[in-house]
């Protein structure tokens, strides 16, 4: 590649960005710290509709236990971190634990499918998200290792030496709150997925990817190792999935196997479907979108029903869900290829709708 | 002493209760195209699909440069240097020409995970040289210009010598060719037949399958013929031509032998 030169206001333009996801958390708490969490759960999807999206998105493996290898990080972040076994590890060796265990259960989950694709490999991942959570729910007898349903509690928050990033305080005049101080490490671990992503869609590996997606016995007749690529789509898939579950029983401080349900895995798909899959920016809105517009309904139709009724008719967790089934079924019916498509699958829908040119 | 690149030796492969191939042997000197031809259901694509792995034979052995491929991979066989093309055109009808091609240099570059996300001078430079590669094979075959098209909006003749291209770009020492010049045309067809020889010309090895008789008796060195799994002849395209035997599968026995 041709070193490339920027232009001064591209570099403008980075500065701008840069300031305003640096004094993002300062707007959003003006507003309410609860919009904060919410950014920070976002970013928290994020790396998990990422993660995923190299498996589904990229290898064409469609994975319906994803959240296993959340729950993995978060685990493995919990038990090295917490009074559950007494262990307090720091935040540089629970972390790159939490992923380095989670790529382990991706190659451990993409062994026995290697032969498996579409709706088969989607019912035995389904059955490994399952197995998982059944492990955590049960794995407290003999040996008490998870600590069961009842979950583990007063997980450690990320520390730097003493200097807790769940405490409120003041740093120079401001106030600044737990989840604003957590906001900063996620935007930093989230842009670091996306350029990896970035630079890994756009390679040599990436390419392998996405030549599997196309046509697996092609891709095997060009010389590509299609056993060793698929095992590391699920290892990298996973180990963003792992750091993400470490991060999330950082922030959380408590974790039990319900936070890992099968409708958990269904969610992250969903990002990554809604989103465009295979496309990173896509994928990225797809995770904002889903994790934000819910809270936002949330907080309006309370106020929304007291004001039409004078007292709340319908639930608004009821609610919710129903505008998130209708938003589903519109975007898959009116952008079969999510809300952000790449081009690569804008041409396979134009084909499959007989807009293409005819196959031989 | 002759210089055999390609042989089979005693290969059979029986699939249910059909037995696709017995007992074929064969051996493809160093620069030559060797024509492999036979009615349908004769086994030719099995005996592709056997050789570069995708199933393995029942008995019998491949060896490529004296280098025994029993038990390899489809992916080593590649990097060994035998590369393949489908009777039905297998791109990856979604992505452009240009990178049909470049994921055809994927077993001569090395860039891991490591060097994707670190993308150092060695990941970029070998990225460049993909890409040079890969256009310069465009290039080769014809379609330059359609790099950037998706490879499945490509015209169908182009579409085979995209293929080629990609098939090129693993750098194969023999180059083994399914049904090429299916359903071209007479112009396409002696398009194809120079780019063939263009091909020999680069010091590759062609095996090829073709119904086209025209082509396989003008181009090729030698030809083997199959008929039901079975080797019935092999020779100059001149002595295959009127070995009663060959002429017997095609047409049907002579008349009154026929039962």
């Amino acid at each position: 590649m041709p070193e490339r030169r920027y232009s001064a206001r591209h570099w403008l333009g980075v500065a701008l960005i840069a300031a305003a996801l640096l004094l993002l958390p300062f707007a959003l708490a003006a507003v309410g710290q609860t919009w904060v969490r919410v950014v920070n759960l976002a970013l928290l999807y994020v790396m998990l509709a990422l993660g995923l999206n190299i498996v589904v998105g990229f290898a064409g493996l469609l994975d319906l236990g994803y959240i296993a290898f959340y729950a993995v990080g978060a685990y493995a972040y919990a038990l090295l971190a917490s009074p559950h076994f007494g262990l307090h590890l720091p935040f540089w060796v629970t972390l790159p634990a939490g992923f380095v265990v989670a790529a382990l259960f991706g190659v451990l989950l993409g062994a026995p499918t290697l032969k498996l694709r579409g709706d088969y490999l989607a019912i035995v991942t389904l059955g490994f998200g399952e197995i998982i959570r059944i492990f955590m729910n049960n794995l407290n007898a003999p040996v008490n290792i998870t600590n069961g349903p009842q979950g583990i509690n007063l997980i450690d928050p990320l520390k730097i030496g003493d200097w807790s990033l769940a405490k409120n305080e003041v740093i120079a005049g401001l106030a600044v709150s737990g989840p604003m101080k957590y906001y900063y490490p996620l935007m930093l671990l989230t842009l670091a997925i996306i350029v990896l992503n970035l630079r890994l869609q756009n390679s040599r590996i990436g390419r392998a990817w996405e030549a599997i997606r196309e046509d697996e016995i092609a891709a095997r007749a060009m010389g590509i190792n299609t056993r060793n690529i698929k095992l590391l789509a699920f290892a990298m898939g996973a180990s963003f999935g792992g750091l993400a579950g470490g991060l999330f029983a950082s922030i959380q401080g408590f974790i039990s196997p319900e936070s890992f349900g099968l409708m958990e895995s269904v969610m992250v798909l969903s990002m990554v479907v809604l989103g465009g899959m295979g496309h990173i920016p896509g994928v990225i809105l797809g995770a904002v979108l889903l994790t934000s517009l819910p809270e936002v309904i949330r907080f309006t139709v309370v106020p929304a029903q007291q004001a039409l009724f004078g007292k709340v008719l319908v639930d608004p967790e009821a609610i919710r869900m129903l505008v998130f089934g209708l938003a589903l079924v519109l975007v898959m019916i009116l952008r079969p290829g999510g809300l952000w498509p790449s081009a690569v699958r804008k041409r396979e829908l134009a084909e499959r709708h007989g807009q293409g040119l005819p196959a031989p | 002493m002759t210089d055999i690149v390609l042989s089979g030796k005693a290969i059979s492969r029986r699939f249910g209760g059909v037995q696709a191939l017995s007992d074929v042997s064969f051996s493809i000197r160093r620069g030559e195209i060797y024509g492999l031809i036979g009615p349908n259901g004769a086994g030719k694509t099995t005996l592709f699909n056997l050789m570069t792995g995708l199933y393995a034979p029942d008995s019998g052995h491949f060896e490529l440069e004296n280098r025994s491929l029993d038990g390899c991979k489809p992916h080593e066989i590649v990097r060994l240097g035998l590369a393949r093309t489908f009777q039905n055109i297998r791109l990856f009808a979604n992505l452009s020409a240009l990178e049909n091609v470049m994921i055809g240099r994927h077993v001569r570059s090395r860039a891991g995970v490591i060097g994707a996300v670190l993308r150092n001078r060695a990941t970029r430079n070998e990225e460049h040289d993909i890409e040079a590669r890969a256009l310069e094979l465009l290039e080769f075959v014809g379609i330059a210009r359609q790099a950037n098209l998706p490879a499945g909006s490509l015209a169908y003749g182009d579409q085979r010598r995209l293929e080629i291209a990609r098939a090129l770009a693993t750098e194969p020492r023999v180059l083994a060719l399914d049904e090429p010049a299916a359903g071209m045309n007479g112009s396409e067809t002696q398009a194809l037949r120079t780019l063939l020889k263009a091909i020999q010309g680069r010091g590759v090895t062609l095996l090829l399958i073709e119904h086209d008789v025209k082509l396989v008796m003008g181009i090729c060195d030698r030809i083997l013929v199959l008929d039901q799994g079975r080797v019935i002849a092999e020779g100059l395209p001149a002595e295959v031509q009127c070995n009663p035997r060959v002429v017997e599968a095609y047409l049907g026995a002579p008349a009154g032998a026929a039962a």
